[in-house]
C-alpha cells in the first residue's frame, strides 16, 4: 500500500500577542491521518471554529512548516522541497481551492487570462507551449467542471456568477491535473443550490479523474453527502474519526454530538 | 425545536423603522467603449418595524449584498442610485439617506445604525492589533472610561465565544471564524438601535453559529433593536428572522412572516428555495432549477423568473408581475398566484 498523503504526527504552535501578554497558542497537536494513493477518497474536516483546521490545510499544501512532524506527500517530505523546480511540480499535483471565489480573482482582471497564465506556468515545465494548446488544456480544465472556453473568454469575474466563478476556480486548479485537493470552506459563500452543484462536482472529480480531496466544512449535511471519510476537530486534536455516513448517523464524542445537535434545521411543520 | 423558541421573540411595534421605497441601483461598467448596467436592485419597497429581525434570502448573486449597501448609504462606483428612497426613524427623527452629507450619514451610522459587511477582513485594520481597532471605532461613541470600557468588550468578546486574548492578535493571526466574530463584536459592542448584517455567520461552525445569533437576537430584544439580516442560509432565517423577504434577480419576489414563508410559499421560486434544503441522513440528489441564473445586466424580459419557472404562461415573459398582498403581511409577485392582468 502506498500513501498518497501521509500526515506523521503533526503539530503547529504560534505565538501571538505583545511583549507583556505573549502566548503560544498549539493551533494543530499531534494529527496523524493518511490517504492511501490507490484509493481515492474525499476526506470531510469538520469542527470548531479556530480548532486549526485552515492550518492543517496549510501545511498540506506547504504553506506553514509543522512544529512537530512531517507531511509527506508520495513519500516526500513536504518541509524539504526547496528549489523552485521541485516545489512547482509539488504544487502542480496538490492544489489549493479557496473559499471565496471572488477574492481568489481580480475584479479587474478578465478572467480567462489568468486560466491561461495557470496553463502557460505549468506547460512550461515540459516545454514551450503553443497558444492552441494551452486554450486546448484550459478548455479541458473548464469542461470538467461542466464550463466552457467559450462561456468564460474575455469576462470578468463579476460577469459570472457566485457558482461559475467557484467552478472557474476548481477549473484553474485542475489545469496541472492535480492528485490532491485541498478545498477550505470552498461553498460557505453560495447558495444550497450551488453548493450541492460543486459537491457532486467534487464527487465526480474523484470517481472520474481520481482525484482526493480535503473537503473542510461546517456545512455537516453536505460532508455527509459526499464524503468517504471524516474528522471532526476540536482544539487543534481530531476528537472522531471515521467513515462520514456512520460518524454522522451516529456520533460517539460528546463534541460531534453536541455539533450534529447544534444544526439548525428548517422544520416548521 | 429548542434553539427556535429560544431566538424568536414575540411583539413587534408596528411603526417601521426603515421604509425603503421603489428602490433601484446599477452598477453601470465600460466594456469595450459601451456602458452597461447591472440592475442590482430593481424597483424594491420593504419596510422593517421597531424591534424586528427582518431576512433577506435569494441565492449567490441575486443582488442582496447590493440592496443592503443601498440602504445603508455605502454606495461606491459604479454603484449608483437610479431612483427611489430610503428613510430611516430613529427617535422620531427622519433621516432620509439619499438627503443627507456625508458627514451626517457617518454620524447616524455610529449612534444609530450598525452595518456588518460580508466578507469580514474590511474593517479590521490589517497591520495593528485589534484592540486599536475597538479603540478607535467604538471608544470614542460609548461614554465610557477606559477600564469600564475594556471590561464592557472583554465581556462582548466572551459572549461571542472568543478569548478576550484576541485584542492583542493581528488580524492575519486569527481563523477566518474568529476574524468573522471579531468584526460583529466591533459592530454590536456599542449596542445599535439597527443592525445591517450581510452573511455575518457564514465562517461559522454550527455551535458557535447559534452562539452569535443568540447573542444578536439579545441585543435585539434587549434594546427592541432592529436587525436587518442577509444571508442565502434558509435554516439561519427559519431560526432568527420574525419576517423573510426572497429576493430573486434583483427583485423582492416574496415576503411573509417566517413560519408562514416555510410552511406555505406561494411563489414558485420560494417553494423551490425551501424544498432543496439539503439535511443530515440524506443523500438524495437533490432536484436541482433547470436553466442557469439570471444575468443583470440582461435579464429577462417580464417575470425574471419565467425561463426557469414550472409555471410559466404567455404573459409571464412580457409583464412584470408587481408584488400584491394576498393576505395580511404576505406579499407575492406571481401572476400564478395573483392572476394575469386582463
Ligand atoms: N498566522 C498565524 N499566526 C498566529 N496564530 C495563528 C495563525 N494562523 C492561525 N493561528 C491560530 O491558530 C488557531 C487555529 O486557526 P485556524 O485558522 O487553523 O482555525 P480553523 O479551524 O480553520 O477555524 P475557522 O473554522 O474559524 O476557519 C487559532 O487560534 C488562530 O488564532
Ligand atoms: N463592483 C461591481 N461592479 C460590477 N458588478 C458588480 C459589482 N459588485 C457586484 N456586482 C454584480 O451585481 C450582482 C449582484 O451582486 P451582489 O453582491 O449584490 O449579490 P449577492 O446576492 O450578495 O450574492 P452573494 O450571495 O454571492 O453574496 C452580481 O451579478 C454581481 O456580479
Ligand atoms: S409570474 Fe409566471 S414565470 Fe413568474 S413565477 Fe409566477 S408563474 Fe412563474
Ligand atoms: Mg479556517
Ligand atoms: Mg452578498
Amino acid at each position: 500500500m502506498s500513501l498518497l498523503l501521509d500526515i506523521d504526527h503533526v503539530g503547529k504552535t504560534f505565538t501571538q500577542g505583545g511583549l507583556l501578554s505573549r502566548r503560544s497558542i498549539e493551533a494543530v497537536k499531534d494529527i496523524s491521518l493518511q490517504i492511501e494513493a490507490e484509493r481515492p477518497e474525499i476526506l470531510s474536516v469538520v469542527g470548531e471554529s479556530g480548532s486549526g483546521k485552515s492550518t492543517l490545510a496549510a501545511m498540506v499544501l506547504g504553506q506553514q512548516l509543522p512544529t512537530r512532524g512531517r507531511v509527506l506527500f508520495d513519500g516526500v517530505d513536504v518541509a524539504s522541497i526547496r528549489s523552485g523546480a521541485d516545489r512547482r511540480a509539488f504544487m502542480a499535483k496538490v492544489q489549493p481551492v479557496l473559499q471565496n471565489p471572488f477574492e481568489a480573482f481580480n475584479p479587474l482582471k478578465r478572467v480567462d487570462r489568468y486560466l491561461f497564465a495557470t496553463a502557460a506556468n505549468f506547460m512550461a515545465a515540459t516545454g514551450k507551449p503553443t497558444r492552441q494548446e494551452i486554450e486546448a488544456r484550459v478548455d479541458r480544465a473548464l469542461v470538467e467542471v461542466g464550463l466552457t472556453l467559450a462561456e468564460v473568454r474575455g469576462r470578468f469575474p463579476h460577469e459570472l456568477s457566485g457558482g461559475q466563478l467557484q467552478r472557474t476556480a476548481i477549473a484553474r486548479a485542475l489545469i496541472p491535473d492535480p492528485r490532491l485537493l485541498v478545498a477550505d470552506e470552498p461553498v460557505s459563500m453560495v447558495d444550497a443550490s450551488l453548493r450541492m452543484s460543486i459537491v457532486n462536482l467534487f464527487s465526480s472529480l474523484r470517481d472520474r479523474l481520481g482525484l482526493s480531496i480535503i473537503y473542510i466544512t461546517h456545512d455537516l449535511a453536505t460532508a455527509y453527502y459526499i464524503s468517504d471519510r471524516i474528522i471532526i476537530m476540536k482544539k487543534g486534536e481530531v476528537v472522531e474519526r471515521g467513515n462520514a455516513r456512520e460518524v454522522l448517523d451516529n456520533p460517539q464524542h460528546p463534541y460531534s454530538i453536541a455539533l450534529k445537535n447544534a444544526v439548525l434545521t428548517p422544520d416548521f411543520a | 425545536m429548542q434553539t427556535e423558541a429560544l431566538l424568536r421573540s414575540p411583539d413587534i411595534v408596528v411603526e417601521p423603522t426603515l421604509t425603503v421605497e421603489r428602490l433601484k441601483a446599477y452598477y453601470t461598467t465600460k466594456a469595450f467603449g459601451i456602458d452597461r448596467d447591472i440592475r442590482a436592485v430593481d424597483d424594491i419597497s420593504l419596510t422593517v418595524a421597531k424591534g424586528e429581525v427582518y431576512g433577506v434570502a435569494g441565492e449567490s448573486s441575486s443582488g442582496k449584498t447590493s440592496l443592503i449597501k443601498t440602504i445603508v448609504g455605502a454606495i461606491r462606483p459604479p454603484l449608483h442610485v437610479v431612483g427611489g428612497t430610503v428613510r430611516f426613524n430613529f427617535g422620531g427623527q427622519t433621516y432620509d439617506i439619499y438627503d443627507l452629507k456625508p458627514d451626517e450619514l457617518q454620524a447616524i451610522r455610529w449612534r444609530h445604525l450598525s452595518y456588518i459587511m460580508q466578507g469580514s477582513m474590511n474593517v479590521l485594520n490589517p497591520v495593528r492589533r485589534i484592540k486599536h481597532s475597538f479603540y478607535d471605532f467604538a471608544f470614542p461613541h460609548m461614554g465610557l472610561g477606559r477600564a469600564t470600557f475594556w471590561d464592557r468588550v472583554r465581556d462582548h468578546l466572551r459572549k461571542l465565544d472568543l478569548d478576550p486574548g484576541v485584542l492583542d492578535s493581528y488580524p492575519h493571526q486569527l481563523s477566518g471564524g474568529m476574524r468573522q466574530r471579531t468584526t460583529i463584536a466591533l459592530a454590536t459592542v456599542c449596542t445599535p438601535e439597527f443592525i445591517v448584517a450581510d452573511e455575518p455567520t457564514t465562517a461559522l461552525d454550527v455551535i458557535v453559529q447559534r452562539d452569535v445569533l443568540t447573542m444578536l437576537r439579545d441585543i435585539q430584544r434587549d434594546l427592541g433593536s432592529s436587525f436587518l439580516f442577509v444571508t442565502h442560509d434558509m435554516s439561519v432565517h427559519a431560526t432568527v428572522s420574525d419576517r423573510v423577504g426572497i429576493v430573486y434577480a434583483g427583485r423582492l419576489v416574496e415576503e411573509a412572516d417566517t413560519p408562514t414563508l416555510f410552511r406555505s410559499a406561494r411563489h414558485p421560486y420560494t417553494q423551490h428555495l425551501v424544498a432543496s434544503l439539503p439535511k443530515i441522513g440524506d443523500t438524495t440528489r437533490r432536484a436541482s432549477l433547470s436553466g442557469r441564473p439570471p444575468s443583470l445586466a440582461d435579464p429577462p424580459p417580464g417575470c425574471r423568473f419565467h425561463p426557469r419557472c414550472p409555471l410559466a404562461m404567455d404573459v409571464c415573459s412580457k409583464e412584470v408581475p408587481p408584488l400584491v398582498s394576498i393576505a395580511p403581511r404576505h406579499r407575492v409577485a406571481c401572476f400564478a398566484v395573483t392572476g394575469a392582468p386582463s
